[in-house]
């Protein structure tokens, strides 16, 4: 009996050392440990053997049963272990190739652009307003201390749609609708998106483009307010560790007037070919609101002060980009559009 | 313009470099947009806002210096020696339109010798780019630049026999030759100068060519004028002239230089050529013009620039520039000369100031206060609209200006609202000269430029305004979303390059719609112009239209040299944000499980299968969860007039597991129900 019992062993161990698959153990435990197996049959055997012997016999068994079982369990678990390590090696795929196209879009840069302007504002507690893009020629001029045959009609040349309505030249007669409907009530802050039309067509100018214009009114509003806001703006979109400076300037609707400029985003204030090699960029017209301006606005200029600022959105797209030709917007090549 | 730094020193010293001269200027708001060195000078390019017109003139802008450096300022002295000839027996001046002609005075020189003027004089002229042409002309362009006084030389005995000067608008039908010898025909609104029988000259623009001076000129008269600006605007404009003179006058000139101006060209004439100068000005001013006073209270200036100057900084900055400023209990009173027009109210003063102490000196600060800022629901919404499309589009933006045959080319019936435009009275062209009704062609139009740049595979968006002329001032601006698509989808490796039609533009809609919250629409069929008649639908929501969707009629394709087909939508933007954000209410999910069905059935061609479904939910409102159709198909095996439709049907009950045999009746009863309402045969 122990002779049959270590050939048993002898034999699933040889099997076991040489078994490659998950079958051939499954097999194996059928043979040596199923119902019909070759230990099941060995120890139903015992019955017919004495009690001593039973005991002796039964407990040598049931060790060697219980060893070929965890033997037979290990080597399974290896085993799977081992098919498992092949598949994953099967299964490599490249992963270069690109994936399943699902998203075949994307916003236009101005878009873009506007929206990073927007959100820097909203950040600041600004409201965005919007008007009219055909609009009376007195929100687009008059109200804005620019009578007709005033010389700064000539600064923008307009589309006109008769005597009285324009296309609009600039975002700002909403500055002047903001405040007409708004007046006397302060704080203001308000950013002014939108088209703007200008009867130019060159390399550098573009007859319609897109503006967005800036209008703070409070109780005491001042030129320092004006610098603090638009250089943290200008920090925000561009860079940091940018640098800015401001020029007084001349607009008919603000006064005093400025115009900022940023250290050349191109060549760090070196001096490069997009910069006309003086280090600085114009970026936006600003300026505190004319007195008169705030009148037709329905504000006493002596108890409200404001500033106003406007910039020209493909202006800000070119330089963050590094756009360099304005007709790009417009011309709608899916190849320049899929680049943002 | 182009300043000569030399020249400039002639006036006042200057110890800073060029680059530095130009700096400070800029940075006082008098732009310089280059330097450029031209042998022993150095040039200045000079880009002068509108309201600093004066600055045109040498002498203004060496004040600006001297302000900034605080440098004295040389005007030149003038030195005349008079003849006992008195003025008045050559010449008297009539202003018949004081309107437009404040001040008129003249001077008369006599027995002048014409030559070339000399060196140094053609340097300056060349340098500020104006031709050197005789002493006489030199000597009227040269004082114009250094008093910005714009003057004219007239021939004297070419004028008429009456020796007068009668400054008049043109009467109809006048013609004047100019010194550039174009004959002009003077409008009525034109100002200009006559000798009393014949004009010779469009005032402020240009003198005639029938008293230029010559070799043969002996005696000159000088004119130093002051016209209306605008009235010399409209006239430079309508003339096609624009003259160093007219440019100045545009801007604005000082009505109180012309006599200084007057007095220093007869000393240089006389000077350089010789001149007789007889005794006297003859000086004609009905626009008396005196030095304006405005009030400057200092706290006001901190006020608004937010600084803390002091009350003599701020006196001193104004005195800089030459203001008489005078002390009055708590503010200034300064009285500003009248070269500088643009001064005319007190925060005009407070720039002054901010300029010299400097804007970037002024303190950087946020303002005070907060300001619940933010966007609108609907700005927000708009947002959504884009996020959504940018997934699935390229954004694309077109000028809101079309041509108007457009209109043909998408082949709108004549008596199509959409024909009536808003007309641009004077457009760059007639492909830009109205405003668009609609996006289709715009969006048509990008298809047809990028396949045409072998860009195949197209899908764009554009969210843009369209106009409608309406009943009240302004017109209606109606907000549109506009979408086309031609082709497939990109080529990639995965090999699925679903074709972009009708279908995959109406699930883009699908997916957009349900992004937005708009539920319960339904696409019907329509025949609207432009599009395919048979694969157009109108996109209805509680009876409201929110627009169309269709594939775009081949002749309209062919019209845009579009070789594919294409499809395209346009919704209302504003429709959709009336309709959106309908409320979700949850509903209860089945805790037993779902059993499917699929059936497939023989349908009439024209029959939709969104009747099929509305049939079959009908049948069944108790436990169907849901229909799909799967597959669509004519072909082999169907009989003609037919297709075959399949659909996958889900029941499911809130209550219990469901029975084999419930389903069965329940699926026949659907089935006979396809059969009997519209006519469907089991496959």
């Amino acid at each position: 009996m122990l002779t049959k019992l270590s050939e048993i062993k002898t034999r699933a161990e040889k099997m076991l050392l040489e078994a490659t698959s998950i079958e051939q153990l499954n097999d194996l435990r059928v043979k040596t440990l199923g119902r019909k197996g070759e230990m099941t049959l060995l120890l139903r055997s015992l019955k017919d053997l004495s009690p001593q012997e039973k005991a002796e016999l039964g407990m040598a068994a049931n060790n060697v049963k219980m060893q070929l079982e965890e033997m037979i369990s290990r080597k399974t678990e290896e085993l799977k272990q081992q098919e498992m390590e092949k598949r994953l090696i099967m299964e490599k795929i490249d992963v270069s190739l690109p994936g399943l196209p699902f998203m075949r879009g994307s916003k236009h840069p101005l878009t873009r652009v506007y929206e990073e302007i927007r959100d820097i504002f909203v950040g600041m507690g600004f409201n965005v307003a919007e008007g009219p893009e055909i609009e009376l020629d007195y929100y687009n001029f008059e109200a804005l201390n620019v009578p007709r045959d005033h010389p700064a009609r000539d600064m923008q040349d307009t589309f006109y749609v008769d005597e009285e309505i324009v296309l609009r030249t600039h975002t700002s007669p909403v500055q002047v609708r903001t405040m007409e409907k708004l007046a006397p009530q302060v704080p203001v802050r308000i950013i002014v998106p939108g088209k703007v039309y200008r009867k130019d067509d060159d390399a550098t100018h573009s007859p319609m483009f897109q503006q967005v214009e800036g209008l703070v009114l409070d109780n005491r509003i001042t030129l320092a307010d004006l610098k603090g806001t638009l250089m943290h703006f200008a920090r925000e979109i561009f860079d940091a560790d940018l640098k800015v400076r401001f020029r007084p300037s001349f607009f008919p609707f603000t006064e005093p007037s400025a115009e900022m400029d940023i250290s050349c985003v191109i060549c760090k204030g070196e001096g490069c070919r997009v910069c006309s090699h003086t280090g600085w960029l114009e970026i936006l017209g600003a300026g505190m609101v004319n007195p008169r301006v705030l009148e037709y606005g329905g504000y006493d200029p002596e108890k409200v002060t404001g500033f106003a600022f406007g910039m020209g959105i493909e202006r800000i797209a070119m330089l963050k980009y590094g756009i360099n030709d304005l007709r790009l917007f417009f011309d709608n090549d899916r190849r320049f559009l899929k680049q943002f | 313009m182009g300043v000569s730094i030399n020249w400039l020193k002639e006036y006042i010293d200057i110890d800073w470099t060029a680059e530095e001269l130009a700096h400070r200027l800029t940075m006082a708001g008098i732009a310089i947009e280059g330097v450029e060195e031209a042998g022993s000078d150095v040039i200045m390019e000079l880009d002068l806002t509108p309201n600093r017109g004066d600055c045109l003139g040498m002498i203004n802008l060496a004040r600006e210096v001297s302000a900034l450096n605080g440098c004295p300022l040389r005007i030149p002295q003038i030195k005349i020696s008079e003849n006992r000839e008195n003025i008045s027996d050559y010449i008297k001046v009539e202003i018949d339109a004081p309107d437009l002609c404040p001040r008129y005075t003249a001077r008369l020189v006599k027995n002048v010798e014409v030559k070339p003027s000399p060196e140094w004089m053609q340097n300056v002229l060349l340098r500020s780019g104006i031709r050197p042409i005789s002493n006489i002309v030199d000597v009227t362009n040269y004082v114009m630049l250094e008093t910005n006084q714009p003057l004219h030389a007239f021939d004297y005995n070419l004028l008429s026999k009456e020796k007068k000067i009668v400054v008049r608008k043109a009467e109809y039908q006048e013609n004047l030759v100019t010194l550039d010898e174009i004959e002009r025909e003077l409008d009525l609104d034109s100002l200009v100068i006559t000798d009393g029988i014949k004009p010779v000259g469009l005032a402020g623009v240009m003198g005639g060519f029938n008293t230029e001076i010559s070799n043969d000129t002996r005696d000159v008269l000088i004119e130093s004028a002051n016209f209306l600006s605008t009235n010399i605007r409209r006239t430079s404009k309508k003339q096609g002239l624009r003259s160093d003179s007219s440019v100045r006058f545009e801007k604005g000139v000082d009505p109180n230089g012309v006599i200084y101006a007057v007095n220093r060209a007869a000393q240089l004439m006389q000077e350089l050529a010789g001149a007789e100068v007889v005794k006297g000005i003859c000086d004609v001013y009905p626009g008396q013009k005196d030095p304006l006073i405005i009030n400057l209270r200092p706290d006001r200036v901190n006020y608004l620039l937010g600084t803390e100057l002091s009350y003599k900084q701020i006196k001193d900055y104004l005195e800089r520039l030459k203001f008489n400023v005078k002390d009055r209990k708590g503010y200034l009173a300064v009285e500003i000369p009248t070269y500088r027009p643009d001064i005319s109210m007190e925060v005009d003063l407070i720039e002054e100031v901010a300029r010299l102490y400097g804007y970037n000196n002024v303190p950087d600060t946020l303002p005070l206060g907060i300001n619940r800022g933010g966007l609108t629901d609907y700005q927000r919404f708009r947002d959504q609209i884009k996020e959504v499309m940018a997934s699935y589009f390229y954004e694309v933006i077109n000028y809101s200006f079309i041509s108007p045959q457009l209109f043909d080319r998408i082949m709108l019936p004549p008596e199509s609202s959409l024909r009536h435009v808003i007309r641009i009275a004077n457009p760059l062209s007639e492909d830009q000269s109205v405003m668009r009704t609609v996006l289709l062609p715009g969006l048509l139009e990008n298809v047809s430029r990028n396949m045409a740049r072998r860009n195949l595979n197209l899908n764009f968006f554009e969210m843009g305004a369209v106009y409608y002329p309406s009943n009240d001032r302004l017109p209606d601006e109606k907000l549109k979303l506009g979408a086309v698509a031609a082709g497939r989808v990109e080529l990639n490796w995965l090999r699925n390059q679903v074709p972009m039609d009708f279908y995959y533009l109406k699930g883009i809609i699908e997916i957009l719609f349900r992004e937005l919250g708009i539920r319960e629409y339904t696409f019907e069929g329509w025949e609207g112009s432009g599009y395919h008649p048979g694969r157009t639908a109108r996109i209805i929501c509680q009876d409201q239209e929110i627009g169309i969707i269709g594939e775009v009629h081949p002749q309209v394709l062919d019209n845009f040299d579009i070789a594919d087909k294409a499809c395209a939508f346009e919704l209302d933007v504003e429709t959709m944000f009336m309709l959106k954000g309908q409320k979700i209410m949850m509903e209860q999910i089945a805790r037993y499980p779902a059993v499917e069905r699929d059936i497939a059935i023989l349908l009439g061609q024209d029959v939709k299968a969104s009747e099929a479904i509305e049939v079959i939910r009908a049948s069944e409102p108790e436990l169907l969860q849901d229909v799909v159709v799967f597959d669509i198909y004519t072909g082999e095996q169907v009989p003609d007039g037919y297709k075959s439709a399949a659909f996958r049907l889900t029941f499911q009950s809130m209550e219990q597991t469901l029975k084999e045999q419930d389903i069965n009746s329940r699926v026949d009863n659907i089935l006979s129900n396809l059969q009997q309402q519209i006519q469907a045969r089991l496959r």
